[in-house]
């Protein structure tokens, strides 16, 4: 059989170019993608000296996808993703302490220790989660969109996973309900292409993702995720359809992550090479907008250092609070196993 | 008092927890224009409309998700599965998030759900359309699960089931919803969940049972009480969590004991009965305890073999008369 190894053809590009904001706004990506990557390095070294535990998975190289969606969010809104959660929980605005102090497993973490990384929660953002289970949350999100229109509000709720989840049945249920009920979701594809492993080209009939909106009547997009911009507009767009007219979008954002699957696996070697990393490092966001940013005058070597350090120190900040955070109590084993206020008799 | 039947007693339930509460709706298979696939929900549709008394597909697993969804969104929903056999396939929200979404979020996401559906088996449904799943099911921490009995039952703990916090799995029988008892309408019914029932007062010997098994056991309690055995016939209600103090105080009382249940043996209800049993009230018993249960094969079509399979009254009888020492021969 031969291996397909080429992408599938470019859907539906916008001719127009993506809006690139103002001076602020960049300033605010470059600030939010960076921060995310600074925290994860650390994460990175955090999980080698036995800091963090069980899974790890990072987002680093997928940072624009995160930072572009929440530009566009209102604080009402939803947000829900799979287990690859931190970037996405630190663009919401979950504070780098918390989500260190979780990783660490301390009692300061966003989900007080017991969720750990592939559990991030926080509902003063409405951020409901980090789900560990592939294509598991794909429903609840359709289901949270349900409770919008139920109480008639213009809320949205936005979903993000990766490409391999829409191989599992759950995703299909999900957004058959979600379009024949008219639920105000965006899906988000976050696809970089490899399902642990396993490259899509092995694991997919059909490589062009986005190409399964048309199977559930919804408005279908592909997008270049490394680019913040491009992922503004797009999310923007879909954001607005779902507010307004009350209709799904499914979109693919064509990405990448420049490290392993999790913090077990090589990051080149095994199942993809070396060569493919580099080139696909070329098109690292960060660097494109700092690119873009240099070039506009907008931003030079010694700013962004200066931007650099900030962000490095505000890690290191974390990463002290969470060293310095308490396990937890010994009694919050069988705590919140039951909600304790029974609504009975009120 | 008005005598009305068990699927009655749940359509009022319903009816009056979405009146009490317009954050509670009801969505399944054909829940709606249906009336429901064994008419639980009739007239709902008509009172409450399509927003809060919702037809799906046939997609267990995604509206199970929705279910999931809504509740985190701060609504109150009833999730029918047309059967807990279908709700296999909808295990993964079951499990996955609705028993551990507040756990894994210390406490910031409760789960105010209710599953609910037919379970354990019918006539002739074979296989795949016949199995009691409670089991499974209680063994879950965040999950609570009840399994009622009778009409009464029925009304009060689907109405505590629809208020309480945590996600709750009812468990209701194919079996049971044309069975009638009496349940008063100048009142609240709300049984607390977690709390065993004695539906038969004996000092003979326990009958610990639930669920569909309760109108068994008290078959075979008024039989064995022509020949002036008096069963004490406790009934779970709740599976999950397990009513251990009425339990010990049943076998303190009589000294022996037999746990009769729908499902099979192996790590069954009544595997984790005589455990407390034993834990509880080792040195009040007389006897070994015995158990009586489904046949350890999958449900056959076949009238005879069928029949052969399932507890009845016989096996019952057979049991308790083994623990009391009637049969040394």
């Amino acid at each position: 059989m031969a291996k397909t190894k080429s992408r599938p053809a470019p859907s539906r590009r916008r001719t127009r170019p993506a809006d690139t904001g103002d001076v602020d706004l960049r300033r605010e990506f470059l600030r939010s993608m960076l921060l995310q990557r600074r925290f994860e390095e650390r994460s990175a070294e955090a999980y080698a000296l036995g800091k963090i535990g069980g899974f790890c998975h990072l987002y680093i190289g997928q940072e624009a996808i995160s930072t572009g969606a929440m530009s566009v969010l209102r604080e009402d809104d939803y947000v829900i993703t799979a287990y690859r959660d931190h970037g996405l929980a630190l663009a919401r605005g979950m504070t780098p302490r918390s989500v260190m102090a979780e990783l660490f497993g301390r009692s300061d973490g966003c989900s007080g220790g017991k969720g750990g990384s592939m559990h991030l929660f926080d509902t003063s953002i409405n951020f409901l989660g980090g789900h560990g289970i592939v294509g598991g949350h794909i429903p609840i999100a359709a289901g949270v969109g349900f409770a919008i229109n139920y109480r008639k509000g213009d809320q949205v709720c936005v979903c993000f996973f990766g490409e391999a989840a829409v191989n599992i049945g759950a995703f299909h249920e999900a957004l058959n309900m979600a379009s024949l009920w008219k639920v105000p979701v965006v899906f988000i594809i976050e696809n970089n292409r490899y399902g642990m492993g396993t490259a899509i080209w092995r694991a997919m009939a059909n490589q062009d993702v986005r190409t399964h909106a048309a199977s559930y009547g919804m408005t279908g997009e592909s997008v270049d995720g490394q680019d913040v911009f491009a992922v503004r507009d797009a999310i923007s767009r879909a954001v607005e359809r779902a507010r307004g007219e009350k209709t799904p979008t499914l979109l693919e954002m064509r990405t990448y992550r420049f490290v392993g699957h999790s913090m077990s696996d090589a990051v080149s070697g095994t199942y993809r090479t070396k060569a493919e990393l580099e080139t696909e490092m070329k098109r690292d966001p960060i660097q494109q907008l700092k690119a873009r940013m240099q070039e506009a005058g907008e931003i030079d070597d010694e700013a962004f250092k200066a931007l650099d350090d900030e962000l490095k120190a505000i890690v290191q900040d974390a990463w002290d609070f969470a060293d310095a955070s308490p396990e937890p109590e010994l009694d919050a084993l069988y705590s919140n196993v039951y909600a304790e206020d029974s609504a009975v008799g009120d | 008092m008005p005598t009305i039947t068990y699927r009655d007693a749940l359509n009022h339930a319903l009816r009056e927890e979405m009146q009490r509460d317009d954050r509670v709706f009801l969505m399944g298979e054909e829940v709606a224009e249906y009336n429901g696939a064994y008419k639980v929900s009739k007239g709902l549709l008509d009172e409450f409309g399509p927003m809060r008394v919702v037809d799906t597909p046939i997609a267990e697993l995604g509206f199970a998700g929705v279910g999931v969804g809504a509740a985190m969104a701060g609504l109150r929903p009833v999730i029918e599965f047309m059967t807990w056999n279908f709700a296999v396939l909808a295990l993964d929200q079951v499990v996955n998030s609705a028993a551990k979404m507040l756990y894994m979020s210390d406490g910031q996401f409760p789960m105010p759900i209710v599953f609910r559906g037919p379970n354990g088996a019918a006539l002739q449904l074979s296989a795949q359309h016949s199995q009691a799943w409670e089991s499974w099911l209680s063994h879950i921490p965040g999950l609570k699960v009840v399994t009622p009995g009778t009409p009464y039952d029925a009304k009060g703990l689907l109405k505590s089931a629809i208020r309480d916090e945590n996600p709750v799995l009812v468990l209701e029988g194919e079996m049971l919803y044309n069975t009638k008892g009496d349940v008063p309408d100048d009142e609240e019914i709300v049984i607390p969940i977690g709390i065993a029932e004695r539906k038969r007062e004996g000092d003979h010997c326990s009958l610990i049972t639930n669920g569909k098994m309760v109108l068994l056991a008290l078959q075979v309690a008024d039989k064995l009480a022509e020949e002036g055995i008096r069963v004490d016939v406790i009934d779970l209600r709740t599976v999950r969590p397990m009513d251990v103090n009425l339990i010990a105080d049943s076998v303190r009382r009589t000294n022996r004991a037999v746990v009769l249940e729908e499902g099979w043996e192996l790590c069954g209800i009544g595997a984790q009965v005589v455990d407390y049993v034993q834990r509880e009230c080792f040195d009040y018993l007389d006897a070994p305890v015995v158990r009586v249960h489904q046949a350890d094969v999958p449900m056959p079509y076949a009238k005879n073999l069928e029949r052969a399979a399932k507890p009845d009254a016989a096996k019952t009888i057979a049991a308790i008369r083994k623990v009391m020492y009637l049969d040394q021969d």
